[in-house]
């Protein structure tokens, strides 16, 4: 019986659906049996991300509304085997689905996966309520900024009250250490002490993210990029092993990057 | 007792003084005899204003009863003076305990202590006085329902907006916050939102269970 892990924020914009993509493509990484659900019917991008858009023949409201077996519906990814993905319908709106429904189809997929990682539109509606019907746990995305922090609050708020839901863990997206640094951007230590909720990982802004999601290709399995680290790490914790926050300012030159390589510090 | 008449109907002025009972009698004895003629007519509505008594609701409902033997008279309001009495039946002090995120609000009447964080976008409304045992980042409104003697406290005080009875103030341009404050409250004086620190509460607010020390 696998476990099903909604990725929601609130805001729009802060990386749920890149958070999605590179954290079960990590957990894939690691031998993990995945499936990954856009569950943000009508405006679907996932599949972009994951570059299998040319791919798609049905979707979920094709499966909830029997058109299709969900087996039929499932696409499985070009790089791993063992990851797979179930589109949204970029035709329909999130009204085409209850959360009954979908809780119904997490249910089946449960059966046969490790991971379900739910990708959950932005906003507090229908959509949100469609995604976190059926998940035993979630992720919270947010930015270090004030409105995706109080978004985020919001959402932790509304998850508190979903009784099959364990406490959401949270996930701070493009944090820019040198910005933190000169107090222009908010402390991972303030976010943390506002939303009162356990850290599962900080990933840097990276421009390697955009790069790769452009090309259909989640910045995990580029292993050079500190985005894809820090997912890394973050599948290992959801994993259960204990990882280190990484190190965010990397101030030494190259001398102590080379000490680094050579174990010296 | 005397009864005045309006435009809205009449109004029936009850002494406090007297017990309850010869209230009742006197009332009784107007409606039926003293005062029949002038009571008898079209519906009429009536307003009771007890002045200082504090009636129950058995005592309200035997003079309702009263009034309403006569078929043309009916009772619009019942209204007392009187404080709330000590043993009202309503919890008047709460302790909850949690967190209020964004978009939640804990309202309560009467005096609340919270234990925990209010985070901005939330909200605690309370008729009484608020006490935060955390952090209050985001609304606090005391005496809501007209009370400028309500007090806020806080063990860290960094509000959006602080309400006391019908006064809204927001920080930083109209009350200096200490950066290293220890534990402070808001109250009203004359009208201004005023912030100190929690030591000089029984000084501003004195109440009957202040230390007096031994």
């Amino acid at each position: 019986m696998g476990e099903a892990i909604v990725v929601t924020s609130g805001k729009g914009g802060v990386g749920k659906t890149t958070t999605s993509a590179n954290v079960g493509t990590a957990l894939a990484l690691l031998g993990k049996k995945v499936c990954l659900v856009d569950t943000d019917i009508g405006l679907r991008n996932l599949d972009v991300v994951m570059g299998l858009e040319n791919r798609i023949i049905y979707d979920l409201v094709d499966v909830v509304e029997g058109r299709c077996r969900l087996q039929q519906a499932l696409i499985k990814d070009k790089r791993f085997d063992e990851l797979y993905m179930l589109p949204a319908a970029q035709t329909k709106d999130k009204h085409a689905v209850q959360p009954d429904q979908i809780r119904d189809m997490v249910v089946q997929l449960k059966k046969d996966f490790d991971y379900i990682i739910i990708d959950c539109p932005a906003g507090i509606e229908q959509g949100f309520r469609n995604a976190v019907a059926g998940a035993d746990k979630a992720i919270v995305v947010t930015t270090p900024e004030n409105a995706a922090v109080r978004d985020a609050d919001r959402v932790i708020g509304l998850l508190e009250k979903e009784p099959q839901i364990d406490s959401p863990k949270l996930i701070v997206n493009r944090v820019r250490p040198n910005m933190m640094k000169r107090g222009e951007m908010l402390d991972i230590d303030e976010i943390c002490a506002v939303l009162a909720i356990d850290l599962l990982g900080v990933v840097p802004d990276d421009e390697h993210v955009i790069k790769s999601a452009n090309q259909g290709e989640p910045t995990v399995v580029n292993p050079d990029s500190r985005a894809s680290i820090a997912y890394r790490n973050i599948a290992r914790r959801i994993l259960g092993d204990t990882v280190p926050l990484m190190q965010l300012e990397d101030k030494r030159g190259v001398f102590g990057r080379v000490k680094k390589f050579f174990g010296m510090n | 007792m005397t009864i005045k008449g309006t435009k809205d109907g009449l109004i029936f002025l009850l002494d406090d003084q007297c017990e309850f009972e010869e209230l009742l009698a006197e009332l009784r004895h107007k409606i039926e005899t003293t005062h029949q003629q002038i009571l008898t007519g079209p519906i009429i509505h009536v307003h009771v204003k007890l002045g200082n008594r504090a009636a129950t609701e058995e005592q309200r409902e035997a003079i309702r009863k009263v009034i309403r033997g006569r078929g043309n008279l009916v009772v619009q309001s019942i209204v007392s003076d009187a404080p709330e009495p000590p043993g009202d039946a309503r919890p008047r002090f709460r302790i909850q305990k949690g967190i209020v995120r964004s978009g939640q609000t804990v309202t309560f009447d009467g005096t609340l202590l919270f234990i925990g964080d209010v985070n901005p976008g939330g909200s605690l409304i309370c008729t009484g006085d608020i006490h935060v045992m955390g952090a209050l980042r985001g609304m606090a409104h005391a005496g809501s329902a007209g009370n400028a003697m309500a007090v806020i406290t806080a063990a860290y005080l960094r509000p959006t907006q602080l309400r006391i009875a019908d006064v809204v103030s927001r920080p930083p341009d109209e009350w200096g916050l200490e950066s290293d404050a220890t534990m402070e409250f808001a109250y009203l004086d004359q009208g201004r939102m005023e912030i100190d620190k929690i030591v000089h509460l029984h000084r501003i607010r004195p109440g009957v269970f202040d230390f007096k020390g031994v």
